[in-house]
């Protein structure tokens, strides 16, 4: 009883990690762009497939594959923001938004074309299906690999954002747009930056999340709605609260997947959402500072 | 070293500054006064390529070089600094932080843990609170960052925008001789105000601005002594008798 729960604990903090790499990526451009990227899980979808196209045509081993497809990544998000963000001047968020979601349709569109509709699986040499026993509780070679990619991840970027004079530039960047051109700080440059690393965080999680979902163009969409739904839970502009929204998602949904329905597993996540929003309206790490004058 | 030459900024179909021209040598502290409105903010944007494909006429031209309508970023690099108006800190990013942005364009770590030390001299409250968000500093605490933040890019022009905008008294006093000492250093110095009296009293050379032109500039030795200057900046009552009529030739001359 108590090793069921804790492995259905283990394996829905497993899928909340790779929807917390996806509210982080979400988050980042949020901060930075103000925007909502609807594009976000399309974008990893296209390099996820990329990935693949490296692994199953070109016969590249997963290692050297792997680098290549995060590179691609980075200079996709980077397209994406000089292609559909960079031309719209001054444009409202109801403008932003539908601009993310033009850039959505084409990538869909784009993968579609190129690799076809049907499912492939993604020939990924970490498998779900190997697992190991650790005391009673079995946890799956992919899920530990999800945890640890996950983990690091999230450690690099804290350290990133802290203490790399890129990570606060990027910070100042989204704070106050004008006055870190003043400093000097090619904001430009930074915002093209920042979408390439966002998409870099995104293409992790297609990765890690593909051998689980398989490839097909739709892999991102369920994924995309709960990574948004864990950074609204975390206040959508804290990076630990992308983080912990994505935890406790997976968790949750987990859970009640096992124990009352699985049908509805997706939404009781967003019935959490919206209890906790009631309780919080700014979301569970919002950091808001006072202002004095 | 700064030369403006008849600058025309508008917004849209306003225009804002209507050929205004300012000289400043190394070692100048110059101010530009005006009220509310009058376009000192504007000027200042101007010269920092802040508003887009402005000015729409007129030239700008720092130790030689053309610098009107290139990039902000670029502006920065060639050693001019702009500390605007209303502060526009980083305000989730710790003091620390902030002074490191302001040297941001900068490689030499000597040299910029010099200048920390030096910024900490002026406003050691800055040290003290160095791991504070500077979100939650006060207003003349913000105030003291802003300008530690741009004096971290070690200008040689250094814009100040109403520095004593929301200030009580003493501290207006502390901050203004704070930039004294700043352009004792050799940092020249472009100080835009209101407050005609504190201007007036550490600038050596002061203009006027109303509605978007120069109406009057000279020494502010000279200006302190200006009848106009004392009525309309200064607040110095004159004779009670002919007031009325003075004022609306003064007024109508300098239209
Ligand atoms: N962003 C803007 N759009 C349109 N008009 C503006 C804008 N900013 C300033 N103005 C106008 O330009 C004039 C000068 O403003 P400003 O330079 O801010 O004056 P000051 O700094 O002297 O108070 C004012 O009439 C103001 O209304
Ligand atoms: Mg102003």
């Amino acid at each position: 009883m108590l090793t069921q729960l804790s492995q259905i604990i283990v394996s829905g903090l497993a899928i909340g990690s790779c929807y917390a790499l996806i509210a982080l990526a979400m988050v980042i451009i949020y901060k930075t762009s103000e925007v909502l990227n609807f594009a976000q899980g399309e974008m990893a979808m296209v390099s996820t497939f990329f990935a693949y196209s490296l692994l199953s045509t070109y016969n590249i081993p997963f290692i050297i594959a792997f680098p290549l497809a995060l590179v691609f990544s980075l200079l996709l998000g980077m397209l994406v923001e000089f292609a559909f963000l960079r031309p719209a001047k001054n444009p409202t968020v109801l403008g932003l938004i539908v601009i993310t979601l033009g850039a959505e349709m084409v990538l869909y569109g784009f993968a579609g074309w190129k690799w076809g509709a049907e499912t492939k699986s993604f020939p990924s040499p970490i498998l779900d299906t190997r697992v190991y026993n650790l005391k009673g509780i079995v946890i799956s070679q992919l899920n530990l690999w999800i945890f640890a990619v996950c983990i690091s991840l999230m450690l690099i970027l804290f350290l990133f954002f802290r203490y790399s004079k890129l990570g606060v530039a990027m910070k100042a960047t989204a704070q106050n747009q004008m006055a870190a051109r003043l400093m000097g700080i090619r904001s430009k440059r930074i915002l093209s930056l920042t979408w390439g690393l966002s998409s870099l965080i995104g293409a992790v999680a297609g990765v890690l999340i593909a051998p689980i979902t398989l490839l097909d163009p739709n892999m991102m969409i369920d994924p995309l709605l709960k990574a948004f739904a864990s950074a609204v839970l975390g206040g959508m502009t804290s990076l630990p609260g992308a983080a912990l929204g994505g935890g406790i998602l997976g968790v949750v949904e987990n859970l009640f997947g096992w124990y009352v329905s699985t049908e509805f597993k997706s939404v009781v996540a967003f019935a959490i959402i919206v209890i906790v929003l009631c309780i919080r309206p700014s979301g569970l790490l919002a950091r808001h500072y006072v202002k004095k004058v | 070293m700064l030369k403006v030459k008849n600058i025309e900024t508008s917004y849209g179909f306003v225009n804002a500054i209507r050929g205004v021209s300012l000289d400043l040598e190394e070692g100048d502290i110059k101010t530009v006064l005006g009220a509310n409105g009058a376009g000192k903010t504007t000027i200042l944007k101007t010269i920092m390529g802040l508003l887009e494909d402005q000015p729409e006429k007129g030239t700008i031209e720092f130790m030689g070089k053309r610098i009107d309508r290139m990039d902000t970023e670029d502006i920065v690099r060639l050693g001019i600094s702009y500390v605007p108006e209303g502060r526009e800190i980083f305000p989730e990013l710790t003091v620390f932080e902030n002074l490191k942005m302001g040297s941001y364009t900068r490689r030499d770590k000597d040299g910029i843990r010099k200048d920390y030390k030096r910024v900490s001299e002026y406003f050691p409250v800055l040290e003290e609170r160095k791991n504070q968000q500077a979100g939650t500093l006060s207003g003349g605490e913000q105030q003291m960052l802003a300008i530690g933040r741009a004096l971290m890019a070690r200008p040689k022009l250094l814009l100040l925008d109403e520095p004593s905008l929301g200030l009580s008294p003493a501290l207006v006093k502390d901050i203004f001789e704070i930039i004294k000492a700043i352009n004792r250093e050799g940092i020249t110095i472009l100080l835009v105000e209101q407050n005609a009296r504190m201007a007036l009293n550490i600038g050596n050379y002061g203009y006027v601005l109303e509605n978007g032109r120069i109406v009057l500039s000279d020494e502010t030795r000279v200006l302190l002594e200006n009848d106009d200057v004392k009525e309309f900046y200064l607040g110095i009552k004159l004779e009670e008798s002919v007031k009325g009529y003075q004022r609306y030739k003064r007024k109508k001359r300098w239209r």
